[in-house]
């Protein structure tokens, strides 16, 4: 259980490393979700299952929805012509 | 005896005029204010020329990096410093956490009278089987009841703030999500089909249940609110617009606020002291159970599943 909680542990310090480092912000809000999730994984090892669902529907849920929606408000992910494909603008966002 | 105005009398009288700056009908600023009109901006060439001007040998000054010594130096030394202040700050914080108490100790400050008494005596003076809940709704319901408030005035703010940005800026398509419908991912319909049924459930089971294990208001609302974004992201703002619209969650959230104001506003005014409450607890363990807390429990997550939604359609398509 140990060696479980520590992977946990340390996959939580390289989602917040490798969140801040990202330069792409979709993956910044994808890795930020992991965390989410691992962090609610961990809040059950503490015994504290209503922070872990909480965790689980606002922290990887609801956030991840509303920054992926601000991110297409500010058109930092735009919609290719075709309508199917989203890509990265280049140089702008960073 | 009442006396007969004539209509130009009571045009002059001040309730006539407070009805009519109620109705719209009156500007307040007419014949008030002295108005100037605004001659359109021309932008002399030579002026600007000249500004434009300015501003490139001020920069080329500013960042000579050749003859300005002091850019030289504040450049070196910034990284220096940036350095030094982020070993300093992980040092300062390292040296706090290794301040800390062992986790998990008996003997921790946090392990006082205050937490014993809510151990001991959590489950007789609330009647709630989850000690979690008791606490926050039954000894701490003063700061859950602000917390409700803190969701309801944020949403307002993102309402006022959403609300200003006027078409004609932009594109229609971009900002108006309705004109992508209907929508005909079968992927998503289908899978939504299948899971926001079990998701609405297990949130309603989140909030009911709050006072008997691990869950209460705040998460199933999130639940359900997720539940909510999940069906609109399948089925259209035409879908969801029949059951859920700013009116309906205008009721919801100002109903749910205030069932919970009253409800509790009792015992805040008799001083906090919940030993005695009007409402039976009832049996450990039984749904109906208690006193007040299931009631609390279903208005905060009408609130917070209210709101959750309310954030993501704001986003979506600025306004209702």
């Amino acid at each position: 259980m140990t060696i479980f909680t520590c992977i946990l542990l340390g996959f939580l310090v390289v989602c917040a490393v490798a969140a801040s480092l990202s330069k792409n912000l979709l993956n910044t809000i994808l890795i930020f979700m992991s965390y989410s999730l691992v962090m609610s994984i961990i809040w059950i090892l503490l015994e504290s299952p209503d922070l872990a669902i909480t965790e689980a529907a606002v922290g990887a849920g609801v956030t991840t929805v509303l920054f992926v929606v601000t991110l297409k408000k500010i058109h930092a992910v735009i919609k290719s012509d075709d309508g199917m494909k989203t890509e990265e603008r280049k140089g702008e966002n960073e | 005896m009442s006396k007969k105005v004539s209509q130009e009398q009571y045009e002059k009288t001040f309730s006539y005029k407070f009805r009519q700056w109620l109705d719209g009908t009156k500007d307040p600023f007419l014949d008030t204010l002295e108005m100037k009109r605004q001659e359109e901006f021309h932008e002399d060439e030579e002026v600007s020329r000249q500004h434009d001007e300015d501003i490139r040998q001020h920069v080329q000054h500013a960042y000579d990096l050749e003859h300005n010594a002091e850019v030289k130096i504040f450049r070196k030394i910034y990284k220096v410093f940036c350095v030094l202040f982020c070993v300093f700050l992980v040092a300062m914080l390292l040296e706090a956490v290794s301040e800390l108490p062992t986790f998990g100790e008996p003997d921790n400050p946090v392990n006082n009278e205050v937490s014993e008494r809510y151990i001991e005596k959590g489950l007789q003076e609330t009647g709630a089987v989850n000690i979690v809940t008791g606490m926050i709704l039954d000894y701490r319901a003063f700061d859950t009841l602000g917390e409700s408030h803190v969701l309801f005035i944020a949403t307002c703010t993102v309402l006022i703030l959403l609300r200003v940005d006027k078409k004609g800026s932009r594109d229609l398509s971009e900002t108006d999500d309705r004109s992508h419908e209907p929508k005909n991912d079968v992927i998503l319909q289908t899978v939504a089909r299948l899971l926001v049924p079990p998701i609405f459930l297990f949130g309603i089971y989140i909030i009911l249940a709050g006072h008997l294990g691990p869950g209460g208001g705040f998460s199933g609302g999130a639940v359900i609110g997720a539940g909510l974004i999940l069906y609109l992201n399948a089925f259209g703002f035409a879908m969801t617009e029949r059951f859920f619209t700013a009116k309906t969650y205008r009721i919801m959230s100002f109903g749910a606020l205030a069932c919970y104001s009253i409800a509790k506003s009792y015992s805040f005014y008799t001083g906090a002291n919940h030993i005695e409450s009007v409402i039976p607890l009832g049996e450990p363990g039984a749904i109906l159970s208690s006193g007040l807390i299931l009631l609390l429990n279903i208005c905060v997550g009408i609130v917070v599943a209210g709101t959750m939604y309310t954030f993501y359609v704001m986003f979506r398509k600025g306004g209702y």
